[in-house]
């Protein structure tokens, strides 16, 4: 059975890591659906979360591919943990002024901000996990989308749990076939 | 010619300068115990080439091609056990590297690729030579690296070889720009690596070794499959003192033939798309398979669902990514062959009786009686096997085997007599043609005293044939017989039985080898009459010592012979074809 999974990995802050990663999941035919980089709570750090959809075995390859790399310091596949994701996007929708109070009550249902007015259009900025940000776009599609930006999703673990850290250790032994990894 | 002679050595320190970034390179390949060099020069690597020329410490062997001097580092690790060096220039020079890069991480062979690069002001720019190695070489390097400074030299070296040679061997590049080699460099040689995202196990997990002993004991038709990863891990003695404790029948993939002698009772030889019928019938009917140091790939299995559909697996890897890969695993060890092999014997020790396995032994005999390796000898025409079997006859049991890659390779594979590791060079994973003459370069400079005899076929032998140049060169006496049958003969093979006898393209018309050999300055011979087989092989052997040369035989064969046993490609194993009438 394929699902979409949420692996969370930190990597080293260095030039080349996100080409030897993508390059990586391109060659061994992995399917990523976002991908959001960043720098973490210490500079030499980034954090990389990666939506990749496959089935138990596949999924457990991506975990390990992604380990054997020199520069991927942790990796943990979140499906199975409580977690909190978020996903942002600016939207410019045609809003001549019939229309404007309209989508800005839209947008307010969503709790979304309207970050820039023009004769013509407004951008929404709306954020949340990636239901709420598609079901506005939806929303708002029949006054017309001019353009649209989003992001890849950013996940964090709930609770004391850290991210990419022993979690990883207990998803490869809870489901999968496989010994623990530690590296 | 001038009267040029070689100036004395005049390191950094005496020339009242720093060091460079070029010299401290030279320092940390010497501080790693490097003893030669594979390469050619080039405009962005030639103050690496100065700083080598000035120490004057280090061996280098100059080669006719890159791919030549990545084989040639490739055939040396091998040999050695430690990593051999390439040295090349940027642009061309690294992509020529390619081939024998991406030879070396598919076998898990250690090297370390030294490249020039264009100035870090002219990166991106399209300059002269310029090409993004390490952008090119990303997907066929263990770990790779650009450097920006020369401070980065000693650090980035060390770590590089510690790559390289630990956990599941493989290539390491650094890529060097001219100014960087140039640039002074103050950092010390580090005396010790710590890479916080590459921590190899070692020891395998003591619960898993249990569980793997608790299987193996309820067995009741168990089979070892050992991989190159036995050769990798130098645990060939502790795979025989397993083997030999429980009376465990052995099959050695291709990379792993020498890791269990072949003539043993217990060996049932190789496994997949070539190998013998009885370890493919013994691994189909087998209950349980110990895998150790072996992917399981493709031309193993065949078609996954029957390779072993009663067995269940217990697997032995370096690399847990290769754990779960293929095939579902009931017991996972990750860590190294040689002390997971011995914790696993001192379990069995432990055994109050020792399982009764003497059914399943007694059917493997039999199997082995029912399908053994055969050809027909022709009183006119050479046949490949009588070749490899001459050989096996005349060569000593220290020789070195190196092959390219086809139908020669396999029947090597099959009717040599592998006794001991390390002394198969064979690329395995990759199937590089034109892997066999430098590859032997590499292991007669790793062991001059020992004898190297290449195997190879008349296609594979021309891709790289420029290396002779390298072997007269530097007068070494190794032996190459080219088992010559005027085709590409393992795809000409698949033409005439699967293509309906449509030879596309797979005619050679290949020169006289003999006669290119003298050429090259190495000595050379033909021989096409079964008779003249055995006096041109002794005639090599002798002359090549002798003579302080390489020596080329151009052994003209039956172009129509086949290699079998054969699996089909896609098809389960068991539906091997024993010989020209099928199964």
């Amino acid at each position: 059975m394929e699902h979409l999974h949420p692996i969370s990995a930190i990597v080293l802050n260095e030039s080349g890591v996100l080409a030897r990663i993508a390059g990586m999941f391109a060659r061994r035919g992995f399917n990523i659906e976002s991908l959001a980089v960043g720098p973490t709570e210490e500079a030499r750090y980034s954090r990389m979360t990666l939506m990749v959809r496959g089935d138990d075995r596949i999924l457990e390859q991506v975990v390990k591919q992604l380990s054997r790399l020199i520069e991927v310091i942790k990796v943990s596949d979140l499906a199975a943990d409580p977690h909190v994701e978020r996903e942002l996007a600016l939207v410019k929708v045609h809003a001549p002024p019939a229309q404007r109070s309209e989508v800005i009550e839209l947008a307010g249902i969503f709790r979304a901000k309207i970050v820039d007015v023009g004769r013509k259009n407004l951008i929404i900025e709306v954020s949340g996990d990636s239901g709420k940000v598609r079901a506005l776009i939806e929303m708002l599609r029949p006054f017309g989308i001019v353009e649209l930006a989003r992001t890849g999703r950013i996940i964090l673990a709930r609770g004391k749990q850290v991210t990419a850290g022993r979690s990883r250790e207990r998803a490869a032994g809870k489901n999968l076939t496989t010994e623990v990894i530690v590296k | 010619m001038s009267t040029q002679t070689k100036k004395p050595p005049e390191p950094a320190k005496r020339a009242g300068r720093k060091r460079n970034g070029a010299e401290a390179l030279i320092e940390g390949l010497k501080s790693q115990g490097v003893e030669v060099l594979f390469g050619v020069t080039g405009g962005a690597i030639m103050p690496v080439y100065d700083a080598l020329y000035r120490d004057g410490g280090l061996r280098h062997i100059v080669v006719g091609h890159e791919q030549g001097a990545a084989h040639m580092a490739d055939g040396y690790a091998r040999v050695t056990g430690r990593p051999g060096v390439m040295l090349a220039t940027s642009g061309p020079g690294a992509t020529n590297l390619v081939t024998g890069l991406a030879t070396s991480i598919m076998d898990s062979i250690p090297v370390v690729a030294i490249t020039g690069q264009v100035p870090t002001g002219l990166i991106g720019n399209d300059a002269f030579q310029e090409a993004d190695v390490r952008g090119i070489t990303m997907p066929i390097t263990k770990h790779n690296y650009l450097l920006r400074r020369a401070d980065e030299v000693p650090s980035a070296l060390a770590e590089a070889f510690h790559v390289a040679r630990s956990g599941r061997p493989g290539p390491v590049l650094i890529d060097l720009p001219k100014d960087v080699s140039n640039a002074p460099a103050t950092a010390p040689c580090p005396r010790q690596v710590n890479l916080e995202g590459y921590k190899p196990r070692y020891e395998g997990h003591p619960q898993q070794i249990c569980k793997a002993l608790a299987l193996l004991r309820n067995a009741q038709r168990p089979v070892i499959l050992a991989g190159g990863g036995v050769i990798l891990a130098e645990a060939s003695a502790e795979l025989r003192q397993l083997a030999e404790l429980l009376r465990l029948p052995v099959v050695s993939t291709l990379m792993g033939l020498g890791n269990f002698p072949i003539d043993h009772p217990l060996s049932l030889g190789m496994p997949g798309m070539h190998g013998t019928g009885y370890a493919i019938k013994a691994l189909y009917h087998c209950d349980l398979m110990l895998c150790v140091g072996t992917r399981l790939d493709d031309r193993i299995t065949g078609a996954l669902d029957e390779f072993a559909p009663w067995a269940k697996l217990i697997h032995i890897d370096v690399d847990a990514a290769e754990i779960g890969k293929n095939l579902p695993v009931a017991v996972p060890i990750v860590g190294d062959a040689r002390p997971i092999l011995r914790e696993l014997v001192r379990g069995a020790r432990g055994w109050e009786s020792p399982p009764d396995w003497s059914a399943w032994q007694r059917q493997l005999e039999a199997w082995g009686q029912e399908y053994p390796l055969s050809y027909q000898e022709k009183s006119d025409r050479i046949m490949p096997q009588q070749v490899v079997q001459e050989i096996d006859r005349l060569w000593d049991d220290e020789a070195i085997l190196v092959t390219g890659v086809g139908q020669h390779q396999m029947w090597a594979a099959q009717y040599y007599t592998f006794r001991r590791p390390r002394s198969w060079l064979t690329s395995g994973g990759l199937g590089t043609m034109g892997y066999g003459l430098p590859a032997a370069i590499g292991a007669k400079l790793a062991a001059p005293e020992r004898s190297v005899i290449c195997i190879d076929g008349d296609g594979s032998f021309l891709m790289t044939i420029q290396e002779l140049a390298t072997a007269v060169r530097y007068r070494l006496p190794l032996v190459v017989a080219i088992i010559n049958n005027r085709f590409l003969g393992m795809v000409r093979q698949w033409q005439h039985l699967f293509f309906q006898d449509r030879f596309a393209e797979t005619e050679l018309a290949p020169p006289p080898y003999d006669q290119v050999a003298r050429a090259f300055g190495a000595l050379g011979r033909r021989a096409e009459r079964p008779e003249e087989l055995r006096p041109a092989l002794q005639w090599a052997l002798r002359e090549s010592r002798a003579q302080q040369l390489p020596a080329v035989l151009d052994i003209l064969v039956d172009p129509e012979e086949c290699v079998y046993p054969m699996v089909p490609a896609g098809q389960p194993n068991v539906n091997f074809l024993s010989g020209p009438e099928g199964a």
